[in-house]
């Protein structure tokens, strides 16, 4: 046996094909484990729309409906918190909504199928906290400049009342207004559009 | 020969029991030199002792489970409750490890400064260094998982913030981000996951980290205060001369260092188990609700320092990554210290002024970003924010440059020196100090 000779270059072959081999069966291995870190079917399943009622709304007040586990609101604005939102258009970061946070139909100033109707996810685009409603104006915490908006809590990011980031706060972007349409005049479908 | 021998001597044939002991308790020879700091290393090792079996009879009444229950509470949430008022002895043991966690932050960062000063990292101290560093990373991510698991308001939306801090990063950051949760909001899913990766993964890779960060430490032997390699000069017994056996010297030292810390922890289990809104935060006893979220939003103590610098950095070109980035860089960087000190000295005492000066500047930062990351910003917060985190990263990559060459007065001596009474009242004058300017940022910013 002592004199047969090792073929190194088989054996090299033979421990690198092996190698890889198994490191392909393990690669293999770990992919139902990393899947099932993604939603599950039952997760996926839960977006279904939501139907609200708002005959009762008044103007000036917000309601928060659950979609998807998130917040959505459903604001009615003022004529005059409607003006108000021209006044501050040099103030926001994209007030012309350029950035596809909004389906088509609410590229607009006011963010809505209905002027005075908002409805938003009440998600900051920041890190995910939800902002304060603050339809007071010129409170001595937000300067006097303010003329009512949404201000997020955690790192202090401001919205006016078509959800619209100003500049030089921490969020990036709009806040997201999710696909809605209106099934009669006061019935909202949240999470539909078709 | 006794029995007792016999069955030793039976152990010892089969397996290498009396060798370890001799190899790392017995026969390991420490520095005689070693002070108060020294300490929290063992202090850590305790606190990780009394957070695996508290943790370990928390889960036997802990439900991870976010759904309702028929009185409209979230089980998990009531079944934390259920351990604090139905549960014998469920109140103590929750309080442990509440109060554990926290303190475990403490003495790990005091082991950590203690590495800092005698310059415990440089060579041929950097794995153990790295190690531990790495500990410090697991640490992390086990406390961020472990506050998940009450369910409370701070919980959620803690949880909410961090995880959308991976949706910030450029292209794969919203799918990344749901991956993580495992839903399209934190949910169920992630008390879960959270809960299964809290009691079992990250532990398991605790262990293993500390068993290397000892076994690292233990090849190499421990630096000491005045940063003198003791292997250097042996006796003819080929034992160093500066060296006394960690049992049983080191042993009783600790066990005193042991006995103080219980009577401090006991003292916070009993009297400030939620220590002022610190340990325990004041929304967390509300159930959490992702509908609305408390008026202020702070990380436990712990995280402050490394969140102040999240907030300090303003999201440009459309992306708030830069600020992620900032404070991963901040947790990162430790690691590399022993390759940053260009120092020829190990220890604080040989080293230069230009040291020393960082050195203070440093932990003025430290402090001050943990109370800013504490507090609401406002304008002024966030500019002096900028400042301490600019100074934080300063001390790293400055670190080549100003250590360069930076040596004190005094020469590094070839043996030990021991303690003396002026420097004793010198660490108390500059403890008094440090926490009184600190209370005084805290009171007026």
């Amino acid at each position: 046996m002592s004199e047969q000779h090792v073929d190194a270059g088989r054996r090299r072959f033979l421990t690198v094909a092996t190698s890889a081999v198994g490191g392909v069966a393990a690669a293999g291995v770990a992919v139902p484990f990393l899947m099932s870190f993604a939603p599950s079917e039952r997760a996926k399943a839960a977006g279904a729309p939501v139907e609200v009622d708002i005959s009762k709304l008044e103007p000036g007040q917000k309601i928060n409906v659950e979609w998807r586990g998130k917040p959505v609101w459903v604001l009615s604005r003022t004529p005059e918190q409607l003006k108000n939102l021209s006044t501050i258009e040099g103030e926001l970061l994209d007030p012309k909504c350029e950035s596809p946070e909004q389906p088509d139909y609410c590229k607009n100033q006011t963010r809505s199928i209905k002027p005075e109707i908002l409805v938003a996810v009440g998600i900051c685009t920041h890190l995910g906290c939800s902002p304060t409603h603050r339809p007071d104006i010129a409170p001595a915490d937000l300067g006097p400049k303010w003329v009512g908006g949404f201000y997020c809590p955690c790192h202090g990011s401001k919205f006016d009342l078509s959800a619209r980031v100003y500049s030089g706060v921490p969020a990036p972007k709009n806040m997201e207004i999710p696909p809605h349409k209106y099934l009669t005049d006061t019935t909202l479908l949240i999470g539909d559009d078709k | 020969m006794s029995t007792g021998q016999k069955i030793l001597n039976w152990v010892d044939e089969r397996f290498p029991l009396s060798s370890m002991m001799k190899e790392h308790v017995t026969e390991y020879y420490a520095p005689k030199n070693f002070n108060f700091w020294y300490f929290f290393g063992s202090l850590a090792l305790l606190v990780l002792v009394i957070q695996i079996v508290t943790g370990i009879f928390l889960t036997m009444n802990y439900k991870p489970d976010g759904t309702l229950n028929g009185a409209g509470i979230p089980v998990a949430f009531a079944s934390v409750e259920y351990i604090m008022r139905d549960v014998a002895g469920g109140w103590i043991i929750r309080y442990m490890h509440s109060t554990g966690a926290s303190m475990f932050f403490v003495v790990v960062y005091l082991h950590m400064f203690r590495g800092v000063i005698y310059g415990s990292y440089k060579q041929p101290r950097e794995l153990v260094w790295v190690f531990g560093t790495l500990i410090f990373l697991v640490l992390m991510a086990e406390a961020f998982m472990g506050y998940l698991l009450p369910w409370g308001q701070m919980s959620f939306w803690g949880a909410q913030v961090i995880v959308n801090l991976f949706a910030s990063i450029p292209v794969i950051g919203p799918d990344l981000s749901v991956f993580i949760r495992g839903d399209f909001v934190v949910g169920d899913a992630t008390l879960n996951r959270f809960f299964a990766l809290h009691v079992i993964a990250v532990p398991l890779i605790l262990l293993a980290l500390v068993v290397a960060h000892l076994i690292a430490l233990h090849e190499v032997g421990s630096n000491n205060p005045d940063g003198v390699e003791i292997k250097k000069l042996k006796g003819e017994d080929g034992k160093p001369l500066d060296g006394i056996p960690f049992h049983p010297y080191y042993t009783v030292k600790d066990v005193l260092g042991v006995a103080v810390f219980l009577i401090v922890f006991s003292a916070i289990v009993f009297f400030a188990p939620e220590m002022g809104g610190y340990f325990l935060e004041h929304p967390n006893f509300d159930q959490a609700d992702p509908l609305k979220t408390p008026a202020h939003i702070a990380p436990v103590w712990y995280f402050t320092p490394f969140y102040a610098i999240l907030r300090a950095v303003p999201s440009f070109a459309g992306t708030q990554v830069w600020g992620v980035l900032a404070m991963g860089a901040a947790v990162v960087l430790i690691a590399f210290l022993p390759w940053l000190d260009k120092s020829p000295v190990k220890s604080i005492r040989y080293r230069g002024p230009k040291f020393k000066i960082m050195l203070t500047l440093f932990i003025t930062a430290f402090i001050g970003l943990g109370i800013l990351g504490a507090l609401p910003s406002t304008n002024l917060r966030t500019i002096v924010a900028q400042l301490f985190s600019f100074i934080y990263f300063a001390f790293f990559l400055g670190m080549p440059f100003y250590t360069k060459n930076d040596v004190g007065s005094t020469p590094v001596p070839t043996r030990v020196t021991m303690s003396t009474p002026a420097r004793q009242v010198r660490f108390v004058v500059l403890v008094v100090v440090t926490l009184v300017a600190a209370t005084l940022f805290a009171k007026f910013i």
